[in-house]
C-alpha cells in the first residue's frame, strides 16, 4: 500500500520497505518526513560515496565494476551496497529517462544490492534536493557502503561533496586543456581522481595535467567546514572540540587512477584507495566532523525554511501588494523593500 | 512535492530492436513521467528487481521477437512471487491480436500493437496508475 510505513521492515533490510520508505521521502510526504524522524538514530554508519563527474565520462560503469569488488573482495567480508543513481529532470516537463540501471547488469541480481534511480526534479547541485534522505534510509537499513552517482556534473555541481565522505571524480580523456584542470569546481572536492577510458589516446595527457594541477592548487587539504562556506547561514557553526583536530597534520592527496570501466581495468586501485580514504577520515576525527558538518548545514536549511514560513503567516498580505508595487514603480529597491516587509512584520 | 508517475521500461527476451521502447520512454519523459529504463535482455527476476526497487507504479514491457507467450507469463508470475502483483503491466511489440486475450487473461492491463499513438500509451498509463492510487 502506498504511504503506508514499515520501519521494522526497513531496518530489518527488507527490500519492499525500503523501497516505498524511499519512495515517500523522495516525494517529501508527510508518512516520508515520519520515516526520516523514526530512522535519524540508525543512521550514520555508513561509509557515503559520491560519484561525479561529466555526462558519458563512465559514472555507471565505474560503480558498476567497484560494485562487483566490493561484493566479491581478496580479502575479508563482501560489504553491502547501495547505489543512488540520479540523473536529470526535464526544465520543461518534469520528466525524466533514468538509465542508469542500463550500465549495471552484473550487480543488478544480487541481493546484497540495492539500486534506486531518482530524478534531480529541478535541484541544480548534481544531486535531488531529497537525495540525503534516500541515503539516510539506506544508511539506517545496513549497507556499509553507498555509492551516490551525481547527475553528468560540469564544473559547479559541488554538492555531493557535502554529503559523502569520499567523493571521487570521473574524467574522460579530451576533455579540455590544463586551463580547465587548474579551474575552481569540481576539481577540487575530489579525494580520489579517475581518468576513465584510459585506452584513449588523450589518457596520458589528461593523468598529466590532473596530477599537475593537483601538485601547485592544493597545498593544503580543504577541511570539512570549508566545504560549508560561501553559504548563508542561519547561525554560526559550531565549532565543535573535533575542529581543532583539522590543524592537526592531515593530508591527503588526491591519488589519479586510470581505468577502462567497461573492461574492470585498474578498479582495484580505485577500490582500495575509497577503503584508504575512509581509515584517513576515521584516523583523523574528519569523518565525525564531516557528519558534524552535515548535520549542522540540514539544520540550518531546515531553521531557514521555517523562519521564512513563520514571517510568511504573519505578514501582512496588504502590505506585501503595496511594496511590491512600490518596487514595480522603481521607487523601493528590492533591498529596501525587504528591509520594509521585514520591519512592518516585527 | 507532487508524486511523479514512475514507469519501468523493459526489454525482456533477445531480440536486440529497442527503438519502440525508448520510443515510448521518450513519450512517457515528455508526459512528464519518470522513466526507469533497463536497456535490452533483461531476465524476468532483472525486471522483477528492477520493478522491487525502483518501487515503480507501473511496468511496459517491449517485445519483438515474438516470445512473448513464454516471456509474459513468466515476468507476471515472477511480480507475483515478489509481492508485486498489484502493479499494473503492459505489453508492446509485434503482438498478434489473437494473442491479446490469453495475454489480458493472465492480468496484462492493456496491449500495443506496431502503429500504436504514444499518445494513446501516455493516457492509458495515467488512467492505469492514477486509477489504482484513488481505490
Amino acid at each position: 500500500m502506498r504511504g503506508t510505513l514499515d520501519v521494522q521492515g526497513v531496518l530489518a533490510g527488507n527490500r519492499r520497505a525500503i523501497a516505498r520508505a524511499l519512495t515517500e521521502v523522495e516525494n517529501d510526504s508527510q508518512v516520508g518526513r515520519e520515516a526520516l524522524d523514526l530512522l535519524f538514530p540508525y543512521s550514520g554508519k555508513a561509509h557515503l560515496v559520491g560519484v561525479t563527474g561529466s555526462p558519458g565520462a563512465g559514472k555507471s560503469s565505474l560503480v558498476n565494476q567497484m560494485t562487483r569488488l566490493l561484493r566479491a573482495p581478496e580479502e575479508g567480508e563482501p560489504k553491502k551496497v547501495a547505489i543512488v543513481a540520479v540523473d536529470p529532470s526535464s526544465p520543461f516537463t518534469g520528466g525524466a529517462i533514468l538509465g542508469d540501471r542500463i550500465r549495471m547488469r552484473d550487480i543488478v541480481d544480487d541481493e546484497g544490492v540495492f539500486i534506486r534511480s531518482m530524478a534531480s526534479r529541478g535541484h541544480l547541485g548534481g544531486i535531488a534536493r531529497t537525495t540525503s534522505g534516500l541515503v539516510r534510509v539506506l544508511d539506517a537499513a545496513g549497507f556499509d557502503l553507498i555509492l551516490v552517482e551525481t547527475v553528468g556534473a560540469g564544473q559547479s555541481e559541488v554538492d555531493i561533496a557535502r554529503l559523502a565522505h569520499t567523493t571521487i571524480v570521473v574524467e574522460a580523456p579530451g576533455m579540455g586543456d590544463d586551463i580547465q584542470a587548474i579551474k575552481a569546481g569540481i576539481l577540487e572536492i575530489a579525494d580520489i581522481l579517475v581518468v576513465n577510458k584510459a585506452d584513449h589516446p588523450l589518457a596520458d595527457n589528461t593523468m598529466r595535467a590532473l596530477k599537475a594541477s593537483l601538485e601547485f592548487s592544493r597545498p593544503d587539504y580543504v577541511s570539512t567546514l570549508d566545504r560549508f562556506h560561501h553559504r548563508e547561514l542561519a547561525f554560526e557553526p559550531l565549532r565543535t572540540n573535533l575542529a581543532t583536530q583539522t590543524k592537526k597534520e592531515v593530508s591527503w592527496t588526491p591519488p589519479v587512477f586510470k581505468t577502462i570501466s567497461t573492461d574492470g581495468v585498474g578498479i582495484e586501485d580505485v577500490v582500495k584507495a575509497i577503503h584508504q580514504h575512509a581509515n584517513f577520515l576515521q584516523e583523523n576525527g574528519q569523518w565525525h566532523l564531516r557528519d558534524a558538518a552535515r548535520l549542522q548545514e540540514e539544520l540550518n536549511e531546515l531553521l531557514m525554511a521555517a523562519f521564512a514560513a513563520e514571517w510568511r503567516k504573519k505578514v501582512d498580505q496588504a502590505r506585501i501588494e503595496e511594496v511590491l508595487g512600490e518596487m514595480l514603480e522603481r521607487k523601493v529597491s528590492p533591498i529596501n523593500a525587504a528591509k520594509k516587509l521585514l520591519i512592518a512584520e516585527s | 512535492m507532487e508524486r511523479k508517475i514512475r514507469v519501468l521500461i523493459a526489454k525482456p527476451g533477445l531480440d536486440g530492436h529497442d527503438r519502440g521502447a525508448k520510443l515510448i520512454a521518450r513519450a512517457l519523459r515528455d508526459a512528464g513521467m519518470e522513466v526507469i529504463y533497463t536497456g535490452l535482455r533483461q531476465t524476468p527476476q532483472m525486471i522483477t528487481t528492477a520493478a522491487l526497487q525502483e518501487d515503480v507504479d507501473i511496468i511496459g514491457l517491449s517485445i519483438l521477437s515474438g516470445a512473448h507467450m513464454t516471456l509474459v507469463p513468466r515476468v507476471m508470475e515472477s511480480l507475483k512471487e515478489a509481492g508485486l502483483g498489484e502493479v499494473a503491466v503492459f505489453v508492446g511489440g509485434i503482438i498478434p491480436e489473437e494473442d491479446w486475450p490469453a495475454l489480458k487473461e493472465i492480468g496484462v492491463r492493456a496491449v500495443y500493437g506496431p502503429g500504436t499513438s504514444t499518445q494513446q500509451v501516455i493516457e492509458d498509463v495515467s488512467k492505469l496508475v492514477l486509477g489504482e492510487v484513488e481505490e
